[in-house]
């Protein structure tokens, strides 16, 4: 008998109120860190939005972007964070269909990543439009000004896409929540059993009722992970449907989709190991899990570097002058080291670390998901910026500096993402308790192996 | 509400109580069950397990589809911008819209089917006890005829679960 386990017999506990009380406790409990971390993180964000307001005010000349790079920082980072979204309802929409047991307590804390890198990074083309009251011209709707969407543009697409798709993870997220506001609901008092007694829509357990939820889970699955794909193969039609060297190509569908299933995997990582060490939940994420999603991580890696080399080998043995340019102001130009630190972090470092199975520890993981990170916001640069400054016509070349505004805004938006997801875990239990306890059924009935991923279990046979 | 009930530790108590109220003349449908997660390994939790919904998103994504086709359709002809030397009714661009508002379509129509036949929100009491978040399996009948009490609660004391009642 474990630590736990004895201490569970001590206070009468069962494996099943342990966790509930594991999983709640961040919900109703509250340390001076908790405020602490939330006056950090709040605090930048402001400083961002203050930037942002500063930026409308003097004007988007405050930023580095000129003619001919008028794609840069904030699109950029549009492109990561979508890329980021990929991480949640995706992995955890395919987790699903697959019925595989070690999901469970990994998919809500994906899928919250998937909802707020959504809206993060939908707010850039917002940032980016210089004039930001004026975005619902984006939307299509009859207009007596005469101004109407054309459906052949890949900015309409996106809008169509992004939508759909945040619509989608939204609805994934929430429904299998339900269960679980019931349950706090039934654990809290006062104006929290109000407030998730509300949210829990009356939900009262009824075999309809769960029936009802799990196919539902399964259509959304289903449609959810097409539209996945869709949303950055989109993203990458802004680029590949323009004649700039090294953007019209046909590789570029896959080749985001793959980049932005790689980002995500990485920020899921980083996502769990936060909340394994500050939420106490080593219990419920355990190394296995990191160990998978390494090995994915891997692939991925591997996948993103062959991509590379397809794309990269194509333009140089081409030789067409225009992308051979772009070709070598990257590989040997003003570029090369940011191109050169992309290689190292997307596929150098995290090759080495995740192919050596000694290595490949829950901080292996983080280690190579944070470069992966580093990697992938270095990869969405080099395919915005060099392309931009150097089109077909040399007299039209130029440079791009980013500005100190940019910068700040684009830092900021991080923050708000750890912002969000801290208050998100207080919020809500990040670990989806029914379905942890529903895969404890598996686990005894017939996964005799996966008891090694549940010590609970182990503890209480 | 009045109602009778028990609180069970496991399912195959619970199925005995089942048994027993089915015994006992209690309709199917007069049975309520509450637990806090699915029990489809026991036959009490397999109930109302039939459902239309595949075919209810499908159909939702068909309607997807089709304003999908109106929507591209109808703008591109009532404001017909000639770009890139593309027709102005362009399909190939229109599938993008078209694939979008499909899976749309879809999604929404899962859930508001889910929500209509789970009887989502519903905030009126219902037979409900808060130990069953701790675990508890709920077996019990609503609105009883008072002739028919004794006999449920019988069936319901099945290996000594402790009766409850409402109202």
């Amino acid at each position: 008998m474990n630590e736990a386990a004895r201490q569970d017999v001590t206070r009468g506990l069962t494996p099943r109120e342990r966790m509930s009380d594991d999983l709640l406790r961040p919900l109703l409990q509250t340390s001076w860190r908790f405020w602490a971390t939330v006056a950090l993180l709040g605090s930048v964000v402001a400083t961002g939005l203050g930037t942002w307001a500063y930026q409308m005010y003097r004007g988007f000349g405050m930023t580095g972007i000129n003619m001919p790079v008028y794609w840069a920082f904030y699109i950029t980072t549009f492109v990561f964070w979508i890329g980021i979204s990929h991480a949640g309802t995706l992995i955890s929409a395919i987790l699903r269909l697959v019925n595989a047991g070690w999901r469970r307590p990994v998919t809500r804390c994906a899928e919250v990543i998937t909802v707020f890198a959504l809206m993060i990074g939908a707010l850039f083309p917002i940032i980016h439009l210089g004039r930001p009251w004026l975005f619902f011209w984006l939307v299509p709707y009859p207009s007596e000004r005469g101004i109407w969407p054309n459906f052949r543009s890949p900015l309409v697409w996106d809008f169509f896409a992004i939508n759909t798709y945040l619509t989608g993870s939204v609805l994934f997220l929430f429904l299998p929540m339900i269960p679980d506001f019931a349950l706090v609901r039934d654990k809290t008092t006062g104006w929290r059993h109000r407030v998730y007694g509300a949210l829990a829509l009356g939900w009262q357990g009824t075999p309809k009722q769960w029936h009802r939820l799990e196919a539902a889970m399964q259509i959304m699955a289903i449609a959810i992970i097409p539209v996945a794909v869709s949303v950055h193969t989109i993203v990458s039609f802004d680029f590949s449907m323009a004649l700039v060297p090294m953007w019209h190509s046909a590789i570029f569908g896959p080749y985001f989709v793959a980049g932005a299933i790689f980002s995500g995997i990485a920020a899921l990582i980083i996502a769990m190991a936060a909340l394994r060490r500050f939420l106490h939940l080593e219990d419920y994420l355990h190394p296995v899990h990191f160990q998978n999603l390494g090995k994915l991580l891997l692939m991925m890696s591997l996948l993103w570097a062959y991509f590379i080399f397809n794309e990269r080998l194509t333009v140089w043995y081409g030789n067409e002058p225009a992308e051979r340019e772009v070709f070598l102001v990257t590989q040997r130009g003003s570029f090369a080291p940011l191109f050169w630190t992309m290689v190292v972090c997307n596929f150098v470092i995290p090759f080495v670390i995740l192919s050596i199975k000694k290595l490949r520890t829950i901080t292996g993981c983080v280690i190579a998901s944070f470069t992966v990170v580093i990697g992938m916001w270095l990869e969405r640069f080099l395919i915005v910026v060099p392309s931009l400054g150097h089109k077909y016509l040399p007299y039209t070349w130029g440079q791009y500096r980013p500005r100190p505004v940019e910068i700040i805004i684009v830092l900021s938006t991080f923050s708000a993402m750890v912002l969000l997801y801290v208050l998100f875990s207080k919020l809500v239990p990040i670990i989806s308790i029914w379905e942890l306890k529903v895969g404890e059924h598996y686990v005894a009935d017939a996964t005799p192996r996966a008891a090694a991923e549940h010590p609970l279990l182990k503890a209480h046979p | 509400m009045k109602a009778v009930y028990a609180l069970y530790a496991d399912p195959d108590a619970a199925q005995r109580a089942v048994n027993s109220l089915r015994d006992a003349g209690v309709a199917d449908a007069d049975i309520t069950i509450v637990s806090s997660e699915p029990l489809e390994q026991h036959e009490l939790g397999r109930r109302d397990h039939a459902t239309w919904m595949f075919w209810i998103a499908a159909a939702g994504g068909a309607a997807g589809l089709a304003f999908a086709v109106w929507l591209a359709r109808l703008t591109e002809t009532a404001w017909p911008l000639p770009t890139g030397n593309m027709p102005i009714v362009a399909w190939w661009t229109n599938l993008i819209i078209m694939f979008e508002l499909t899976m749309l379509g879809g999604i929404l129509a899962a859930v508001i089917t889910l929500l209509v036949t789970a009887r989502l929100p519903d905030w009126k009491p219902k037979l409900y006890d808060p130990e069953v978040s701790d675990g508890k399996i709920l077996i019990g009948v609503a609105n009883p005829s008072s002739a028919s009490v004794p006999a449920i609660e019988r069936a319901l004391h099945v290996g000594g679960a402790r009766l409850k009642t409402l109202g």
